[in-house]
C-alpha cells in the first residue's frame, strides 16, 4: 500500500526518540554496581558500622531552603578488616606454636582499635574464632562499600610484611560485575593502596615485599583491596627477632598500617579514588 | 570277585598316573629353575642414560619474593612429560636442600606425574596463544620464550600428598612454589601455556591454606628476575575455570 512508505521513516524516528528519552534518565546516575552478594543463597550481612552524625545545634530555627548548589557531603570512609581463616580453618602453624587464625584475629583487633581512634569506621568480617566463607567475606566488604579492604594473614616464612594485590588484570568497570572477578575493576586502586601501605612500612623501617597473586575472596571484593601477611621480623643475620604473634611487633605494624590508612583516607577525598578504575591501562603504578 | 586281569589293568593305570605326576613335578621344577636363572642373568646391554642438557629453573627466594632463573645441567628424557617431571624434581631437590632460599621439604619424589594435554579450544583462543613471552636471565638475555607455539599444551602436575602436607603455610611461600613450578615448566617446555595441579590425583582447594589449586594458571607472562619494591614482583595471570 503506497501510503505506508512515507510514514515508515517517521514511525522509526518516533520510536528512536522515545528510546532516547527513556535512556537518558537511566544513564544519568549510572555507576558500576558492585556485586553485593555471592551468587548463592546467603544470610543477610550485618549493617556496616555507621559513624554518628553530629547533632544539630539546639534552638536553631529552621533554615531557609538550601541553595541549589549545596555541596554534597563526602561519602563516609569505611575500612573492612578481614582476619583470614578462623574456626575449622586453622591457617598455618607459626613457629611459636600459635595458630595463624588466632594471630590474624589479634592483629585485626589491634588495627581496628587504632583506626577507630583515628575516626575511621571499621567493619570486620569476624570478631571471634568462627568460620567465614570467602564469599561471605566479600559480601560483607561489598555491603559496606568500603574504601579499603585489608585481608590480614600471618606466616612463619619470609620476613617483614608481604603485601599482595590480586593478579587479575585491570578491567574497565561494567554495570554488573562478575562475582569472581569483581576486583578487576578495582585493581589499579588496589595497587595504589598497596603503594601507600608500602611507603608507610618502609618509612617505619619494616622490610616489605610486594606481589600479585590469586586471592580467593578478595577477588570478589568491589573495593581497593590488599592482603597483608605479617612474617617474622629478622635482623641482618636473618635471625628472627620477633614472631608474627608477638604483641609488640603486631602493635608496631598495626600503628604503621593505621597511619597509612589515614593517608589513604586523605587521598580518598579525591573523587577518582572512590570510583573503580575508569581506564583499564595496565601497569599503572601507585 | 574281581577278575585278575582287571586288577592288573587297574594297577598299571595307577602306576602310570603316579609316573605322569612325577614327570610333571619334575618338568615344573626345571621350568622354575630356568626362569630364576634368566632373572639373575647379568645385563648384556648397558642401560641408556639420557644426555645431560641445560635446563632453566625458576628458583624462588623467600627473602625478596623473587623468582631467579638458574641454568642447571641434568639428564633429560626425550618424552615431554618425563622431561617436565625431571626438571621439577631438580627444582624441588633445591628447595629440600639445607639453607635453601625457599625451604620446602619433599624433594624430587614430590611430583608423581606430569601430564601434557592439548589446550581445549586453543585455536579459538587468542590471549595466551598470541602473546610473546620472554623469560630472561640476570643479564636480561632471553632464555626461553618468543612467539607462543601454534599448539599450546596444558601441564597437569600431580603432587604427592606428603609434599602438600609438609609445605609451609603462607601467602608468599605458597605463591612462590606454585609460580616457580609453572615458570620452570614453561621455561623448558615453551609449548606449555597453562598449568593445573592435582594432589594424589584429586583436586584440592589450596596448597597449604592459601595458594589456590583449583584454577588454571596461565604461565605465558611469568618472568624473572624480580626485585623488592616492584608492585608486580610476581606477576601471574589467572583464568577462572
Amino acid at each position: 500500500m503506497p501510503w505506508i512508505r512515507p510514514a515508515a521513516p517517521l514511525l522509526f524516528a518516533a520510536i528512536n526518540l522515545a528510546a532516547l528519552v527513556v535512556a537518558v534518565p537511566s544513564t544519568a546516575g549510572q555507576s558500576t554496581t558492585p556485586p553485593a552478594t555471592a551468587p548463592k543463597p546467603a544470610p543477610s550481612s550485618p549493617p556496616p558500622q555507621t559513624p554518628a552524625s553530629p547533632p544539630a545545634p539546639a534552638g536553631q530555627a529552621p533554615q531557609a531552603p538550601l541553595p541549589p548548589a549545596a555541596p554534597v557531603p563526602p561519602p563516609r570512609f569505611v575500612v573492612v578488616l578481614d582476619a583470614a581463616h578462623g574456626g575449622d580453618d586453622l591457617g598455618g602453624h607459626l613457629s611459636s606454636g600459635q595458630l595463624e587464625k588466632n594471630a590474624n584475629l589479634s592483629l585485626a583487633v589491634r588495627l581496628r582499635s587504632l583506626l577507630g581512634a583515628r575516626g575511621i569506621s571499621v567493619v570486620t568480617t569476624r570478631e571471634s574464632d568462627q568460620s567465614v566463607d570467602p564469599d561471605r567475606r566479600a559480601e560483607i566488604a561489598n555491603h559496606a562499600q568500603a574504601r579499603a579492604c585489608i585481608s590480614l594473614h600471618t606466616a612463619e616464612t619470609g620476613s617483614g610484611v608481604h603485601v599482595f594485590v590480586s593478579s587479575l588484570s585491570p578491567a574497565a568497570p561494567t554495570r554488573f560485575a562478575a562475582w569472581k572477578t569483581a576486583q578487576a575493576a578495582w585493581v589499579t586502586r588496589s595497587l595504589g593502596l598497596a603503594g601507600v601501605l608500602n611507603a608507610a612500612l618502609l618509612e617505619a623501617g619494616t622490610s616489605v615485599t610486594l606481589g600479585r597473586t590469586p586471592l580467593p575472596g578478595v577477588e570478589s571484593m568491589a573495593c581497593p583491596a590488599v592482603a597483608i601477611e605479617l612474617a617474622p621480623e629478622r635482623d641482618s643475620d636473618h635471625k628472627i627477632t620477633a614472631e608474627p604473634d608477638d604483641p609488640n611487633y603486631q602493635a608496631g605494624i598495626a600503628q604503621t598500617l593505621a597511619t597509612a590508612l589515614l593517608e589513604w583516607k586523605t587521598q580518598a577525598a579525591r573523587p577518582d579514588v572512590a570510583r573503580p578504575d575508569t581506564s583499564s591501562s595496565e601497569g599503572r603504578q601507585p | 570277585m574281581i577278575p585278575r586281569y582287571q586288577i592288573v589293568i587297574f594297577s598299571i593305570l595307577v602306576l602310570a598316573s603316579l609316573a605322569m605326576a612325577g614327570m610333571l613335578w619334575h618338568l615344573r621344577q626345571k621350568a622354575h629353575e630356568r626362569l630364576v636363572a634368566g632373572a639373575d642373568s647379568a645385563p648384556t646391554k648397558a642401560p641408556e642414560v639420557a644426555p645431560a642438557e641445560k635446563a632453566t629453573l625458576l628458583v624462588a627466594n623467600d627473602d625478596d619474593n623473587s623468582l631467579l632463573p638458574q641454568v642447571h645441567s641434568l639428564p633429560l628424557p626425550a618424552d615431554p612429560g618425563s622431561r617436565a617431571r625431571a626438571v621439577l624434581a631438580r627444582l624441588l631437590d633445591i628447595y629440600a636442600a639445607p639453607n635453601a632460599t625457599h625451604p620446602v621439604p619433599g624433594g624430587a619424589a614430590s611430583v608423581s606425574q606430569v601430564f601434557l594435554l592439548p589446550v581445549a579450544g586453543a585455536a579459538n583462543r587468542s590471549e595466551p596463544a598470541k602473546t610473546n613471552t620472554v623469560i630472561a636471565d640476570d643479564s636480561g638475555a632471553p632464555i626461553a620464550g618468543g612467539p607462543e607455539p601454534s599448539h599450546p599444551e596444558m601441564a597437569v602436575v600431580n603432587l604427592t600428598g606428603k609434599f602438600v602436607a609438609g609445605h609451609p603455610s603462607g601467602l608468599e611461600t605458597e605463591t612462590l612454589t606454585v609460580l616457580s613450578i609453572c615458570g620452570t615448566i614453561h621455561a623448558n617446555l615453551p609449548q606449555v601455556t597453562e598449568v593445573r595441579f592435582l594432589v594424589d590425583g584429586q583436586q584440592r582447594p589450596t596448597l597449604a591454606g592459601h595458594a589456590d589449586l583449583t584454577r588454571t594458571y596461565l604461565v605465558g607472562e611469568i618472568s624473572g628476575p624480580t626485585s623488592v619494591g616492584e608492585t608486580s614482583a610476581v606477576p601471574t595471570e589467572v583464568a577462572h575455570p
